[in-house]
């Protein structure tokens, strides 16, 4: 093969068969186009599926109703620890409209939480499998209990693990001339609260092919959990997920609900639909675990971080408690030694939870970041560039400062006589976001200048549906909106779950080399029609032409009116080199305080975030505002409460657990940082929900020389600490 | 006891006796075993000819997006549920949480916004029921749709159909809101992808529209 050549795989339809042809194109390095060729990538553009949202076209798993339909419901464990003694389903099956009914839990398993799925029944309506549920007989041996993470962790007696050590923290506390803070900061177990809830509708379209319309992040994993589950190969079971109402972490896998629906449909021999209560939600479903963290931290006079040890606990229910131990967050220190431990309890195993463990891992750091700051008499600011590695973030913190106003507060804390008090405060995040290798990106360019793009994964909410438009648009010379994208059907292609904000940078490279490749094909075809190179032609803004000269061109329509009579399907792949994590951001935070109700009102927050090259600012500041309507739960209302005598939820709703709404969300500035040197895609999902609790903390302080350090700042904590 | 308390107690007596009375055709027993008899029992104290409706499925016509469905439901069947069911499988009210806590079953019953998981589908016969699927008139989405897309007013989109409801009903009834009234007229509804500035920004925009700015 020639230099500067590779071979790509070209399908063409010709005669309504697909004919695989190996052919040889230039082999162009792969790069996005610097920001003066950007036509589509980085324009805001509004989501291509908006329309379908706005007018309730758009399916969700809960609006699928095949013929024959049944409702799937779960019986669970009403008790906080119990082992499951008998379970008669008899009764059950007998009731009308009962078509099927499953165990969950075998009989003398143990039963870890209030919630636990037990039994299943599918019926012919919700009402009916309600009623069914009633009738199955299930005995328990009561079991002790506890969910109160501090008298778990007395009654287990367990000690805590090794210490993580670096330098000398000792010698560190020992310089002279340190200020040293020492404290106890706590943030609570919260939930996800996903819109939609979890659910699955699960055909058998044969007594090997499982069909499963399913609410999740992960069609993939899905389809894997549920092949393995049924004994099946993977090609017998297809997912489908074109539309989801949130997952944020929680929806990777079928779930027991998912495997029970699959169970019932397969023993009913109709399809089986199960959708989650709200309340099964709040008690089932995943959590973020809550940390209790005892600092001790040392700081020079020169503002230099020179010690931090740290000592904490937390629960994760019968799940992991977190990373607790990874302290201090983003800030660099010689002198650390930190330990964590889990104490397990009584409640549903945590799960990922958009960013885990970040926004309270921030929430500690900052907070005594910021203690130390005001021990020393210096501008919390200038105090965290002192200590803060990341250059990208020195950049950031100066755009918001100037922002906010910084420069222009009163360094004294509690200078407003009140009652009502205005702060600032500042805290910042660090995430990976990068991409994975693993997505196919399928582009079908049609003989009258049709295009789709196919990509076997899922679209959260991120306007992944949208970025996969952009990226063929830029590459093909079209507008995002001409382009027909499909998603959410594992028989598409292989894709990545969506997790860890890796979703963009892992499927637009994908797309990009299969438009490129795609590109070259129909170059093949257009360069001896422009008597030129297939090398010398570009696609620019619906035309085929001749780079530099618009006067020796095809339009798009003339150039595809010479592909084959099916038109031609290409695949590319994932490339890592347009895709890179390393994602600093920065918030600062208003906030109004009124020291006489207690209550915190967060006037303005200004977040300033990088994700590299921003493939679509206006789906983008959407991730930011998300993520910040999520730390202002965490930072002033969400917490789950628990009934503690009787092991069970008290807040199990959302008349009592309390998310923000319009009356709570601030003003937010939000700011894609501007990086026109970066050759680079990466994720924003998950970074702006993790310092916006921690800023607020610091700025409530800032108003009121009040320092909360137990999240959610409720009015009570304020109206205690203003009595103090 | 106190005064309160006998009241309360010659109150329920009362309605006890009422109550009874109501059922003195002997159909008491089985009334009470099922939902619907229950309901009956209720309307059978409420009025002199009772109206009884179920235990079992009832016919219902329902006005909905300026069509009258005819269904047949149980008559505990909700709203949301009557309209989300194979039936009329207008799937655009969604059910978040059914429980009047957070917005996304909204639809506008005689104009103003309701939570349809909060009424009975038998309570909504003769009143003109609009849902989001109802609110474009010959294909071409409304001012509010276009300006929700323009300003990308949503993420996962669960919420959306709820938001754009009330959101009409807003502007319909207030044409110039402001930022609060805005805030306040959308309090029912929860978006837990946080979209809620750009929806301020689309009904803004929305507005300015359609009093003919830009």
């Amino acid at each position: 093969m020639p230099p500067g050549m590779k071979k790509i795989k070209v399908t063409q339809v010709r005669e309504g068969h697909d004919v695989e042809v190996e052919m040889e194109v230039p082999d162009i390095p792969a790069a996005w186009p610097p920001p003066a060729e950007r036509r589509a990538l980085g324009k805001p553009t509004p989501r291509i599926e908006g329309m379908d949202k706005v007018t309730g076209k758009a399916v969700y798993t809960d609006d699928v109703l095949p013929p024959g339909m049944l409702y799937g419901k779960i019986l669970r464990c009403p008790h906080p620890h119990a082992r499951l003694v008998s379970l008669d389903l008899s009764r059950a099956r007998a009731m009308p409209g009962v078509r099927a009914a499953i165990s969950i839990a075998e009989v003398g398993a143990e039963l870890n939480y209030a919630g636990q799925e037990v039994a299943a029944v599918a019926a012919t309506s919700e009402h009916l499998a309600e009623e069914a549920l009633r009738a199955i007989e299930a005995k328990y041996e009561i079991l002790p209990f506890e969910v109160d993470v501090e008298k778990a962790r007395a009654a287990s007696g367990a000690t805590p693990p090794e210490w993580r050590t670096q330098g000398d923290v000792e010698a560190a506390f020992r310089q002279p001339d340190v200020v040293v803070v020492e404290a106890t900061y706590h943030a609570p177990v919260v939930v996800h609260v996903c819109m939609e809830t979890h659910g699955m509708v699960a055909h058998w379209e044969g007594p090997d092919r499982l069909k499963a319309w399913v609410s999740t992040q992960a069609i993939h994993s899905v389809r894997s959990a549920l092949a393995k589950a049924f004994d099946l190969k993977e090609s017998q079971v297809e997912v489908i997920c074109e539309h989801m109402g949130g997952g944020f972490g929680s929806k990777f896998g079928p779930g027991a609900e998912g495997l029970a629906a699959a169970r019932l449909a397969k023993e009913a021999g109709a399809p089986v639909k199960i959708m989650l209560e709200r309340q099964e939600e709040f008690i089932s479903q995943g959590s973020r675990p809550s940390p209790t963290v005892t600092v001790k931290a040392a700081a020079n006079r020169e503002g230099k971080l020179v010690a931090w040890q740290s000592e904490g606990y937390g629960t994760g229910g019968v799940g992991s408690a977190g990373s607790f131990q990874n302290l201090p967050y983003i800030y660099a220190c010689e002198n650390t030694r930190t330990r964590y431990m889990g104490v397990r309890t009584n409640a549903a195993a945590s799960c990922a939870m958009r960013a885990p463990d970040h926004p309270g891992l921030c929430f500690i750091t900052e907070s005594v970041m910021d203690e130390l700051a005001y021990a020393l008499g210096m501008d919390p600011l200038e105090f965290r560039k002192k200590n803060d590695p990341n250059e990208v973030r020195q950049r950031e913190y100066d755009i918001g400062a100037q922002r906010i106003g910084w420069a222009q507060r009163n360094p004294k804390p509690n200078a407003s006589p009140g009652p009502k008090k205005r702060g600032l405060g500042v805290a910042s995040s660090i995430w990976t976001g990068g991409g994975s290798p693993g997505t196919i990106g399928h582009v079908t360019l049609h003989r009258d200048g049709s295009v789709e793009v196919a990509v076997g994964v899922q679209d959260i909410g991120t306007g992944t549906r949208t970025a996969i438009a952009i990226v063929a648009a830029q590459e093909l010379g079209l507008n995002a909106h001409d382009i027909d994208v499909r998603i959410g059907h594992t028989s598409i292609g292989p894709g990545i779950a969506s997790g860890g904000s890796i979703t963009i940078a892992s499927v637009t490279p994908a797309v990009y080399t299969a438009c490129m490749n795609a590109k070259m094909q129909l170059f093949s075809l257009v360069a001896p029609a422009l008597r030129c190179n297939v090398e010398d032609l570009e696609c620019n803004a619906g035309l085929v032409c001749v780079k530099g000269d618009r006067s020796r061109s095809l339009t798009w329509k003339q150039a595809c009116a010479k592909l084959p009579e099916g038109g031609i399907k290409v695949q590319g792949e994932w490339n890592a080199d347009l895709a890179r994590p390393g994602l600093a951001g920065c918030q600062f935070a208003e906030v109004e305080v009124d020291v006489e109700t207690g209550q915190v009102k967060v006037v303005r927050i200004v977040a300033v975030h990088d994700c590299a090259i921003v493939v679509n600012p206006l789906t983008a500041r959407s991730q930011i505002h998300g993520g910040i309507a999520m730390g202002i739960g965490y930072a002033l209302s969400e917490e789950r409460i628990w009934d503690v005598p009787h092991g069970l939820i008290l807040n199990a709703r959302l008349e009592d657990y309390k998310v923000p709404g319009t009356m709570e969300v601030p003003v937010v500035e939000a700011i894609l940082l501007d990086r026109p040197e970066v050759t680079w895609v990466s994720g924003l999902g998950e970074p702006p929900a993790i310092p916006t609790a921690a800023a607020i903390a610091n700025a409530v302080y800032h108003a009121t020389g009040i320092r909360i350090r137990s999240l959610p700042i409720t009015r009570a904590k304020i109206l205690e600490g203003a009595r103090a | 006891m106190t005064e309160k308390d006998s009241h309360n107690q010659e109150t329920l007596r009362v309605s006890r006796r009422r109550f009874l009375q109501g059922f003195g055709s002997g159909l008491l027993g089985s009334a009470i075993l099922s939902r619907g008899g229950l309901v009956g029992a209720e309307r059978a104290q409420a009025s002199s000819s009772p109206e009884r409706l179920g235990p079992g499925p009832i016919p219902l016509r329902l006005n909905v997006n300026g069509q009258t469905r005819t269904l047949t439901v149980a008559p505990h069947t909700t709203l949301l549920e009557a309209l989300r069911g194979p039936e009329l499988h207008l799937t655009g009210a969604k059910r978040g949480c059914n429980h009047g806590t957070c917005g996304a079953c909204t639809v506008l019953l005689d104009d103003k916004p309701v939570y349809a998981c909060m009424m009975l589908a038998v309570d909504a016969q003769g009143k003109k029921i609009t849902t989001v699927e109802g609110l474009a008139t010959g294909g071409k989405p409304t001012v509010v749709q276009e300006a929700f897309v323009a300003r990308d007013a949503m993420q996962c989109g669960f919420c959306t159909p709820g938001f754009v409801v009330s959101a009409t009903a807003l502007l319909n009834r207030n044409p110039r809101p402001d930022d609060h009234e805005i805030r306040r007229a959308l309090a029912g509804h929860v978006c837990r992808c946080g979209a809620y500035q750009h929806i301020f920004d689309a009904v803004r925009e929305a507005a300015r529209r359609r009093n003919g700015g830009r």
